[in-house]
């Protein structure tokens, strides 16, 4: 298994690094995130699909760049860094993971090549974001593949061309497919705290799926578990970008005729919180390279979910605190990462979610 | 030398020369001649310049056949490092030989009762009279200082400057009238340090090591040996299984002598090994509350574990970045050291009252709970490793400083 980034990976994520910060500077984030597409078409277009950011982890087969969860991940991260805005946690994290874990091979030969390749925007209607173990308990599916009920929150289901949907049907979970305007198929925007991801009310009235898959237990926890080590990676971002503005805020403000960065109430608490990232950090590139060998300790996603998500909260409140009045308006920047960590805290899981999740893989349930 | 080289020849000269019936010291003194005592140290003296993985390769050797090695345990290893980086070449051939055949133990003599985090500050006094440094002051935190031969001191030899520039560094002669240890009864029961009482004690001019005013520069050596891994090398490693043979008697006495003061350091680390055992035994395990700590626990000892090793490797790689792994190393140990504790705290409930044979774990939680709060104290307390971290990883400005201008102006405790 590996334990460093390979000179690839690094390549990959400098190249990420660069055109991000090109792309989605801070103005452009808040000025997305205004809309109600929540991004520039033309931006995802270009780095989604000509960069081939969005197929990062297809395999080259079905049109992808053939790398996996750690190259994924690196993308995540830098996302997260700059809070770029656009479809990828939808299309690429999670319809392009279900499409790769659980379709038949028909359906991923068909499906992905226009996932991996941007031109087709897909998202996954799961109706608990909580935990695997609630999925299915309302969206279900006759014999013939007719999709009925309702999912409160899907991750930008407003802009989806393709909708891989985790149904229960009378022989256990599976996967459909479903196409944007198909009859019966209503999505509601919702109002949500963080405006960089944007969630919809997605009902099913006796809608015509396609089956494309069977989804096991073992499968719904892979899934679950590739979901949530790039969501961790995201945050791992967010919050480093959290963390650095900090740290450089205290020592260009000035309070008692010092920077306020010299006082040890300060210090100690960056120092902590250094230590808190670094630990997540460490869980979370752990997490992805854990899910690519197949190898490792089989709640290490669940670690990296937990750390990273306390980890990246850490971040946010500190970001807050530690700049004072100025970072509780609108007009700082700061707040859009807060929610951005806040979001995904509780996105596919709580921190208390996944602790127990570990805890039931290691020791069995309680 | 590639190390299959080094194999070859380090055996067939143990091949030649290790016997199990010499007396101890005899076979040292065979083992320095023949060049295999210190295998790192410098070619004069008594070593072959070897890097580090080179003299692993040695030690790999030695363990594979029961071999004793050259003595290493205890605060020795920083008395050798210090003499060979920054003494004379008088005080090199006087002292680097008996440390290496185990005829002299050391202690250090650092911290005072009134200069612990700010051990600069230090006020033991040291003047010369009639050729001579007469030194006067405590010392506390003396491990194996009362059976040391010698000891590494700092004192100032100068009040009228500014603190640090006040400073030398001595060998001191323990053996002496002036000079008296007692031991030092800390809150877990154990007594693994000394208190260390000097009253014009002697020093003699040519034990001053790396120069008048230089005592500074000098015991950062010191020190960054002993944050470079030094402290668990300290603890030593037992040959595997009792073994037949005069010599092993003589080297696990030693052995024994110079570990004892280390006895309870799994403890104030938390025993993190034991709470999944223990949360199973009492059904702890069901309960969700204590499910929750016993993963952040996981969490972090996981979590720490590969950030340390990952820095590791870039290190060995290379890596120019600034790698904050040592405070970053020492902060994690605390947090995990605390996290742990609660969580036994936790598992044991109204239990964690009793100490002792019968109460938890042969006593070891019991020791666990009043142990830990020596893990962010030692080596350097929390607060400081922050100061470390915050100032040169993060960059954040020092703070205001109230010790700067000479040492006799600046406030200390009475």
């Amino acid at each position: 298994m590996q334990t460093e980034f390979s000179n690839e990976q690094q390549l990959l994520r400098d190249v990420v690094a660069r055109a991000l910060r090109d792309k989605s500077p801070p103005a452009a984030v808040r000025e997305w995130m205004a809309t109600d597409r929540g991004y520039d078409a033309a931006v995802w277009r270009e780095l989604g699909g000509d960069a081939g950011l969005a197929g990062i982890h297809v395999p080259e087969a079905c049109g992808g760049a053939g790398g996996g969860p750690v190259e994924l991940g690196i993308v995540a991260e830098e996302m997260g860094r700059t809070l770029f805005c656009g479809p990828f946690f939808a299309s690429a994290v999670m319809a392009g993971n279900a499409l790769i874990e659980a379709a038949e091979e028909s359906a991923r030969a068909e499906l992905l090549p226009g996932v991996a390749s941007g031109s087709v925007t897909g998202t996954l209607v799961l109706d608990d974001l909580d935990s695997p173990s609630g999925v299915g308990g309302s969206v279900r599916a006759t014999d013939r593949g007719r999709l009925s009920g309702t999912a409160a929150m899907v991750v930008d289901a407003h802009v989806a061309d393709l909708f891989v949907v985790v149904a229960r049907a009378s022989a256990g979970l599976g996967l459909y497919a479903v196409e944007s305007g198909a009859e019966g198929l209503e999505i509601e925007p919702r109002q949500v705290v963080d405006l960089t991801r944007k969630l919809s009310r997605v009902t099913f009235a006796d809608v015509a799926g396609r089956a494309i898959g069977e989804v096991d237990g073992e499968t719904l926890d892979r899934l679950w578990d590739l979901m949530s080590s790039a969501l961790a990676h995201e945050m791992i971002g967010c919050a480093r970008r959290l963390f650095e503005t900090t740290v450089n805020y205290t020592k260009e403000r000035f309070q008692f005729g010092r920077p306020i960065g010299s006082f040890q109430a300060l210090k100690h608490r960056c120092a902590d919180l250094l230590l808190e990232i670094e630990i997540a950090r460490a869980l979370t590139h752990h997490s992805a390279r854990c899910l690519a060998a197949g190898e490792g300790e089989p709640y290490a996603a669940s670690m990296a979910k937990a750390a990273a998500a306390d980890a990246c909260m850490s971040a946010a409140r500190a970001g807050i605190q530690l700049r004072g009045g100025i970072g509780f308006t609108w007009e700082n920047d700061t707040h859009l990462w807060f929610k951005r960590a806040k979001g995904s805290e509780v996105l596919l899981g709580t921190p208390a979610i996944h602790r127990e999740r570990m805890m039931t893989m290691l020791e069995g349930a309680a | 030398m590639t190390p299959d080289r080094i194999r070859r020849e380090v055996s067939a000269w143990l091949e030649a020369n290790w016997r199990v019936d010499r007396p101890l010291i005899e076979w040292r003194e065979i083992l320095l001649e023949g060049g295999w005592a210190a295998p790192h140290w410098p070619e004069e003296w008594y070593g072959r310049g070897f890097t580090l993985d080179q003299t692993m390769v040695v030690a790999e050797v030695f363990r594979e056949k029961d071999v004793v090695p050259a003595a290493q345990v205890g605060p020795r290893g920083l008395a050798s490092e210090t003499i060979l980086a920054c003494g004379s070449d008088d005080q090199k051939r006087r002292f680097l030989r008996p440390i290496l055949t185990g005829e002299h133990t050391w202690c250090q003599l650092f911290s005072e009762p009134g200069s612990g985090s700010d051990l600069a500050g230090l006020s033991t006094r040291a003047e010369l009279e009639d050729g001579k440094w007469i030194i006067n002051g405590q010392k506390v935190w003396n491990t194996s200082a009362h059976h040391a031969d010698f000891g590494l001191l700092v004192a100032r030899t100068d009040r009228d400057v500014p603190k640090h520039q006040g400073i030398s560094y001595f060998l001191l002669d323990m053996r002496q009238p002036g000079v008296e240890a007692r031991p030092l009864r800390q809150m877990n029961g154990h007594q693994s340090f000394n208190e260390v009482f000097m009253t014009n004690a002697v020093v003699l001019p040519e034990d001053l090591i790396g120069g008048e005013g230089n005592g500074w520069h000098v015991a950062k050596t010191t020190l960054s040996f002993e944050r470079r891994g030094f402290s668990r090398r300290v603890r030593g490693s037992s040959l595997d299984g009792p073994k037949q043979g005069p010599i092993y008697a003589e080297y696990e006495e030693e052995l024994r002598i110079a570990t004892e003061p280390y006895t309870w350091y799994p403890q104030r680390e938390g025993r993190v090994d034991l709470v999944l055992p223990r949360a199973r035994e009492t059904g702890a395990i069901n309960d969700p509350a204590t499910r929750q700590e016993i993963a952040k626990l996981i969490c972090l000892h996981t979590g720490a574990r590969l950030a340390s090793d990952s820095a590791e490797a870039r290190r060995k790689a290379g890596a120019t970045e600034i790698i904050p792994a040592g405070s970053i190393g020492k902060l994690a140990a605390s947090v995990i050291a605390r996290q742990a504790s609660h969580v036994h705290t936790m598992i044991s409930g109204a239990d964690a009252m009793l100490s002792g044979p019968d109460s938890a774990a042969d006593g070891i939680v019991a020791e666990v709970l009043v142990s830990v709060p020596a893990i962010s104290i030692a080596g350097g307390t929390d607060e400081i490793q922050r100061n470390i971290i915050s100032e040169r990883v993060l960059g954040m400005p020092k703070g205001y400083r109230a010790d700067q201008g000479p040492f006799r102006d600046i406030k200390r405790n009475a």
